[in-house]
């Protein structure tokens, strides 16, 4: 990743959504023709992902709310976002 | 080796399932002709339709089921005038709603008001990437023009856009011009379909079967297209199944993660499962979705393992392709209750291989009576 991601201004791509999933538990993320079953970790991630916020708010939050290490998050948080990005279930503004 | 008629066992077998997606046939009229089209033979009539009410009866006991994804589909779903109620409907119920269509019938105040009611995306269909290719398949002389004009609008609107494409002979040449087009359009997503013989591709297989050859340069092209399109274009392919080794896990196993319902409310573990004579389809109007789902006959059938051959039963991908799609079973081997005969180890895999091989070398024109065209009264 390169210096200016944590700038990015994460946001899901419209018709997509997160929402729980009460039948089987846990919450997903509904996309075109696609659920992507979230972890705690996801979802909490997404939870703070507005269209609002940058990258860096959301990490700073997440290692606040865990305590976690920094670096580990936002190397995970940046996998992540990729990963939906590749997807196309989430864009960079 | 049979029919299951144990409905808790076999529920059992299938890990107590809960399904994921479900199609709404809402219509088999259509505009369109398509000679692969995925509705029975035996078309159902305007008449024996569900009404508004039912419909959205049947949504909400879907989301109580577990139902995430709702595919409104048809034939054409906009030759239905309360489409946008249903569409509402799936927004009331929470539903993520997925309008499948031609693209040759909706206005742009009609996509508004769709638009308005909830709907979250719009799978459209192209039969050829080229205006020749689409109006000889469907058999509409504008159809290419008026899908190119509904998908403009579709980004107009924001609204995330799939293309599909079903792959044959007539088409199979143009699998890197359906990857430019979608981009062109601005798709998020495309869909390789090669076509899957039963019903209406059953009776034109002989029109339809592309070469191994061919089949074989399409997958090699839709490889070389991810690539290149790797995080601007998702590219999903239905693999052509003929020349395959072992079969999908057609529907991730019978009654395991989606239901169907038809135009006039009979409830199908998949879109063809009409073809399989002495299966019993319950009706939304006499049943609730959940009861049809649990204990309906059709749906019991062939879920879970038990109602395998040895073959399958004692085979280690059991629970990987749950032995493969029934239809297709039915359509080669004459018994619904065989192993996909695609599958390496079933006694009717050469011919199957056979059967691709020869129809393929058929010499066809591209003149249009080489295709049955799919209208009511077949």
């Amino acid at each position: 990743m390169s210096d200016q991601t944590p700038s990015r201004v994460p946001a899901l791509s419209r018709g997509v959504r997160m929402r729980e999933d009460k039948a089987r538990g846990g919450w997903v993320l509904l996309a075109p023709e696609r659920v992507f079953k979230l972890d705690d970790i996801g979802r909490a991630v997404l939870e703070y992902t507005d269209g609002v916020r940058s990258e860096a708010e959301i990490i700073d939050l997440l290692a606040a709310r865990y305590s976690a290490d920094r670096a580990q998050i936002a190397s995970d948080v940046a996998q992540f976002f990729d990963g939906l990005s590749q997807r196309r279930v989430l864009e960079f503004h | 080796m049979a029919m299951q008629t144990d409905a808790q066992r076999a529920f059992a077998e299938a890990g107590n399932p809960v399904p994921i997606g479900m199609l709404c046939e809402l219509t088999h009229r259509c505009p369109l002709q398509c000679p692969y089209c995925s509705n029975p033979i035996e078309l159902e009539r305007k008449n024996e339709e569900l009404d508004t009410s039912v419909w959205t009866r049947v949504l909400h006991e879907a989301a109580e089921l577990g139902v995430l994804q709702v595919h409104l589909s048809g034939g054409e779903p906009a030759a239905r005038r309360d489409l946008e109620q249903i569409v509402a409907a799936c927004y009331d119920a929470g539903l993520y709603s997925n309008l499948i269509t031609a693209g040759v019938n909706i206005s742009r105040e009609r996509l508004a008001a769709l638009v308005d009611a909830g709907l979250d995306h719009v799978q459209l269909s192209f039969q050829g990437a080229t205006e020749a290719t689409t109006a000889l398949v469907s058999h509409m002389p504008s159809a290419h023009s008026r899908k190119l004009a509904f998908a403009h609008e579709v980004a107009q609107f924001g609204l995330p856009l799939t293309l599909n494409a079903v792959i044959h002979r007539a088409n199979i040449e143009q699998i890197d011009d359906f990857i430019e087009l979608a981009i062109t359009l601005g798709a998020r997503r495309i869909e390789i379909a090669h076509a899957q013989y039963y019903g209406w591709a059953l009776a034109n297989r002989a029109a339809l079967m592309p070469s191994r050859e061919q089949t074989m340069r399409a997958v090699d092209k839709v490889e070389r297209a991810r690539e290149k399109y790797h995080g601007r274009l998702v590219i999903d392919s239905v693999v052509p199944d003929y020349h395959a080794r072992y079969p999908k896990a057609c529907m991730q196993g019978w009654g395991r993660q989606t239901l169907n319902v038809t135009p006039a409310g009979k409830v199908l573990p998949c879109h063809a499962a009409e073809t399989i004579p002495g299966l019993e389809f319950w009706n939304v109007a006499e049943h609730s979705l959940v009861d049809i789902w649990k204990k309906s006959p059709a749906f019991t059938a062939y879920r879970g393992t038990s109602w395998m051959p040895e073959r399958c039963h004692g085979c280690d991908r059991r629970e990987i392709d749950w032995g493969g799609c029934r239809c297709q079973a039915l359509a080669l081997t004459g018994d619904a209750a065989e192993t996909d005969p695609v599958c390496v180890h079933s006694p009717w895999h050469d011919e199957v291989k056979q059967i691709a091989e020869e129809e393929s070398v058929h010499l066809i024109d591209m003149e249009q009576q080489a295709f049955r065209y799919r209208r009511p009264g077949g």
